[in-house]
């Protein structure tokens, strides 16, 4: 159900998408006013989430190691799992970010006859994530050969290699299939796994499919519809200098493409792929296992009531005595409010409380 | 006991595959023997904590007081404002599902809600519904629901059969924590006064004598007494164990059970070896009488509350650093909480071993080592006589702690000392140990009678490793640095497992520890004999 309502919104939108394209008079909209609305509501959008969660101290550092600290010399510590220092914390946020160092550890785990708990491993799930985030940043970096020009040498470069293969006229991007088959493999499973299926929501079916159609429109029209890529690149070019200029007709299969592409950018900010910002606010992954060694200041710490040695040695005076355990040595009650030589004072406000 | 309800094989039929959708009402069933009971009133208002007079989760109604929404809308928004964790962690879940069958919960029961994905989103949910646009607009269609009684219920049910282990964390790609999820679900509870009494009464006993267990200071010193006399038959060796000594150099905190629980008490008669052998000049403290802090299972303010005494006692006594024992949670605490809430330590000094001259740099701010840091180092220098084989009665393994493991990443200090001073270790699978190691399932606060199902299920993937070693490599005793685990560890391995015994760490090194002047040892600290006997 959640799927179903997930894909009737994205078939709606290439609905919309596909009747633009026949109304001249909203080529512009669709290929001018939204793309500019969309980046911008990406943009302060996802600054907004940003600042909200910058702006939420870290009270605490409450690291998850996942090796050896760093202690004794001899011992050996494991400073891209457990990092001592800053250097440490920026390889393995790097691990994170780059390889997905976390979702590499993936076990899958049954149950077996009494309880027996077998684990296996699954590196299912980290190849298509590495898979998918590495081919949509390659196909965002080819895809600048449309905004820029002269087309950068990195552009080129990055489309040299990923045509290498040669296959077809125009070259097929291995990246093409990569993406196609990791958001596939995504999509097959949140179905096909009961855990994961009983986990998603609408928000996680949408952005699938939605790339899906995405990917499935650039296919579409890079091998199968023809497509007046000089007309896409002159727009493109116009939006990137700021001077849009919209093109005279407008293709079904590429109206669908941006709309979708600017319905993504534009729901980016308030979904669950701010993942990509948040990621580097992570307090367990971004601070160092260095707790002890550096003292962590909470800038709300909490004003509570603690209890005093004082109270504490003056409703048990006679037991101490009796058991010939040292007192502080001046004669019970303290008055509240006189710090004992030698000791904190009671906490503001603390009386006594008997038991 | 209850237990005797239950057989490993019919505990065992475990199915992992959720149902297809989950709309079924969000009802809990509060079974006996998978729920914690209600807080006390009295230790409530002892803590000057809110108080909802006698109730049980079990009753249909609960009693909420009249403003209970604006209560809890408040606290999260208050919350979501102070603790960027929580901010980050409501909105980045992608609900990728690697995290779902790494709970021990999930494992050991197949409720699917116990999937840590499954409890943050019973938390999340609210946190769309009145924190988020689209949530307000869209509801269930952006994965929004109201606040009802019934989510309360269910916040309790749930957030109270998570052990706050951060398994689910290491193995999150962006780290989300379902721990920090579930302390701040129960600030939440706490503040309509929905307790639970096995973290409640603690946290008032250790706030009024010192310690978890209530024990003033007159039992304190008997208790510490009769383990000096008891050490004295087993060593012919009597140790000094002086208690409030002003100028100490060392104040030694423990966890309360190791004066009152076995097996935590042989690892207390390991500690007076070493503490003895080495000529150590350290204190107790009668009111620092405890390291452990239930605190952390009830709120960040009761973490400071309880911890305070801490460095108010090593400041008081003048000591130049402090040593701490064997236990979990505590050392979460210590580790990654104390200097935060109570430091700075300016008063002490950095710690720094009197035998071996070794400075602990590690610990420079806190001030506070870890007593397997500092028995490792004296066994790296050969500070310490050993004898290994008399521990070979046993066949060892080690679980690491939760705590320890993943907010320290204390991993290979206690290692170096079992290789020191047993002949016979092996390590349970890579999947279940050092940052991948499964919770007792018994941990924060829900090691109670009343949840024994409860417990015996999430302690199941610990127990199924120890099964696995003890029938490859004939594995009889669990050594561990953990006092919740000695607590309950026990009773969980005689009812899956079987044959194996559980000790802490410092209980080995004490058997194996020749002391200066001993009578030929015939026994080990359980005052059984050092062979294993025939048959």
């Amino acid at each position: 159900m959640r799927a179903f309502t997930a894909l009737l919104l994205v078939a709606g939108l290439v609905g919309i998408a596909v009747a633009a394209a026949r109304v001249p008079a909203l080529g512009p909209v669709v290929t001018v006013a939204l793309p500019y609305a969309a980046v911008a509501v990406f943009l302060l959008g996802l600054v907004v989430r940003v600042v909200r969660w910058a702006r939420a101290p870290v009270p605490f550092r409450i690291t998850t190691t996942c090796g050896q600290q760093r202690s004794l010399p001899w011992l050996k510590s494991q400073e891209l799992e457990s990092p001592s220092g800053t250097l440490g914390v920026i390889g393995r946020m790097a691990l994170e970010v780059l390889c997905f160092r976390s979702l590499f550890r993936n076990t899958r785990v049954r149950v077996g006859d009494g309880g027996r708990v077998v684990h296996g491993d699954r590196r299912w799930l980290w190849l298509a994530a590495l898979a998918f985030h590495w081919s949509l940043l390659l196909v965002l970096t080819r895809h600048l050969r449309f905004f820029v020009e002269p087309v950068p040498g990195l552009v080129l470069l990055v489309q040299h290699v990923d045509g290498f293969f040669q296959i077809g006229v125009p070259e097929l991007f291995v990246t093409t299939f990569a993406i196609t088959l990791a958001l596939a493999y995504l999509a097959y499973r949140r179905f096909a796994n009961p855990q994961v299926r009983y986990v998603s929501l609408v928000a996680d079916y949408f952005p699938l499919f939605l790339l899906l159609t995405i990917v499935g429109s650039g296919i579409l029209m890079r091998h199968f519809a023809k497509t007046d890529v000089a007309a896409i690149k002159e727009l493109a070019v116009g939006l990137s200098t700021f001077h849009p200029r919209a093109p005279s007709t407008l293709s079904p299969v590429f109206a669908v493409h941006l709309l979708l592409v600017s319905v993504l950018l534009a729901y980016f900010p308030f979904s669950k792929l701010v993942h990509m910002a948040g990621v580097f606010l992570s307090p367990t992954r971004n601070l160092a296992n260095d707790n002890r060694a550096r003292r962590h200041v909470n800038p709300w710490d909490p004003d509570v009531k603690t209890h005093a040695y004082e109270e504490w040695e003056h409703e048990f005076h006679d037991k101490l005595t009796a058991a010939g355990i040292p007192l502080q040595g001046a004669p019970p009650p303290p008055a509240a409010g006189i710090p004992l030589q030698g000791a904190p004072p009671p906490a503001a406000g603390a009386t006594s409380q008997g038991g | 006991m209850s237990e005797a309800k239950h057989t490993p094989a019919e505990l065992g039929r475990i199915d992992l595959r959720p149902p297809r959708s989950d709309r079924r009402p969000a009802l809990p069933e509060f079974r006996k023997g998978t729920y914690c009971y209600s807080a006390l009133a009295k230790n409530q208002r002892y803590l000057g904590l809110p108080s909802r007079g006698e109730w049980q989760p079990h009753q249909e109604q609960w009693p909420l007081p009249d403003n209970w929404q604006r209560i809890i809308l408040d606290g999260m928004a208050d919350r979501l404002k102070r603790f960027r964790s929580l901010a980050v962690f409501m909105d980045i879940c992608v609900r990728c599902g690697a995290c779902a069958d790494k709970c021990h919960f999930f494992i050991g029961s197949g409720d699917p809600k116990n999937m840590p994905v499954k409890r943050a989103e019973l938390l999340r949910s609210v946190y769309r519904r009145y924190f988020t646009t689209a949530g307000r607009v869209l509801g269930g269609v952006a994965g929004a629901r109201d606040l009802t009684p019934e989510v309360i219920k269910e916040w309790f049910y749930y957030f109270y059969q998570c052990t706050e282990c951060r398994r689910c964390s290491v193995f999150c790609p962006y780290g989300i924590d379902t721990a920090e999820i579930t302390m701040i679900g129960r600030e939440l509870l706490n503040l309509l006064g929905l307790g639970i009494n096995w973290i409640t009464e603690p946290a008032a006993n250790c706030f009024r004598t010192g310690n978890h267990l209530g024990l003033e200071p007159h039992t304190f010193r008997d208790n510490i007494d009769f383990a000096v006399d008891e050490l004295h038959d087993i060593t012919g060796i009597k140790v000094e164990t002086p208690i409030n000594k002003k100028g100490a150099e060392v104040l030694f905190i423990i966890p309360s059970a190791d004066i009152f629980g076995t097996p935590h008490y042989f690892t207390f008669l390991g500690y007076l070896c070493l503490l003895h052998e080495i000529g150590l000049d350290f204190t107790f403290s009668a009111f620092a009488s405890e390291g452990g802090n239930f605190g952390l299972f009830h709120s960040h303010e009761m973490i400071k509350r309880l911890n305070a005494k801490i460095y108010a006692e090593a400041r008081r006594l003048g000591v130049k650093f402090i040593i701490g024992a064997e236990c979990g949670h505590m050392w979460r605490v210590l580790h990654q909480y104390m200097d935060t809430l109570n430091g700075p330590a300016d008063f002490l000094e950095v710690p720094r071993s009197p035998v071996t001259g070794t400075v602990f740099d590690h610990a420079r701010s806190t001030r506070m080592i870890h007593l397997a840091e500092f028995a490792a180092d004296l066994i790296h220098h050969g500070k310490l006589k050993l004898d290994p084989a008399r521990n070979d009665k046993w066949v060892v393994t080690y679980h690491d702690s939760c705590n320890t493991a993943r907010a320290m990443g204390i991993l290979e200090e206690p290692r170096a000392i079992l290789r020191a001073v047993c002949n016979h270790f092996h390590e349970m699978p890579e999947n279940t140990i050092r940052e991948q190691t499964f919770c007792c399932g018994s941990g924060s606060g829900l090691g109670t009678e009343e949840n024994l199902e409860m417990r015996l299920r999430g302690g199941l993937p610990r127990a199924s490793a120890v099964r696995y070693v003890k029938e490859r490599h004939g594995v009889n005793l669990l050594a561990c640095m953990c006092a919740i685990d000695k607590a309950t560890l026990p009773t969980l391995l005689d009812f899956w497992v079987g044959g194996v015994e559980v000790a802490g760490v410092h209980e080995l090194l004490g058997n194996a520890l020749v002391m200066q002047g001993e009578k030929a040892r015939t026994v080990n600290l359980r005052n059984e004999p050092l062979v294993a006997e025939e048959g």
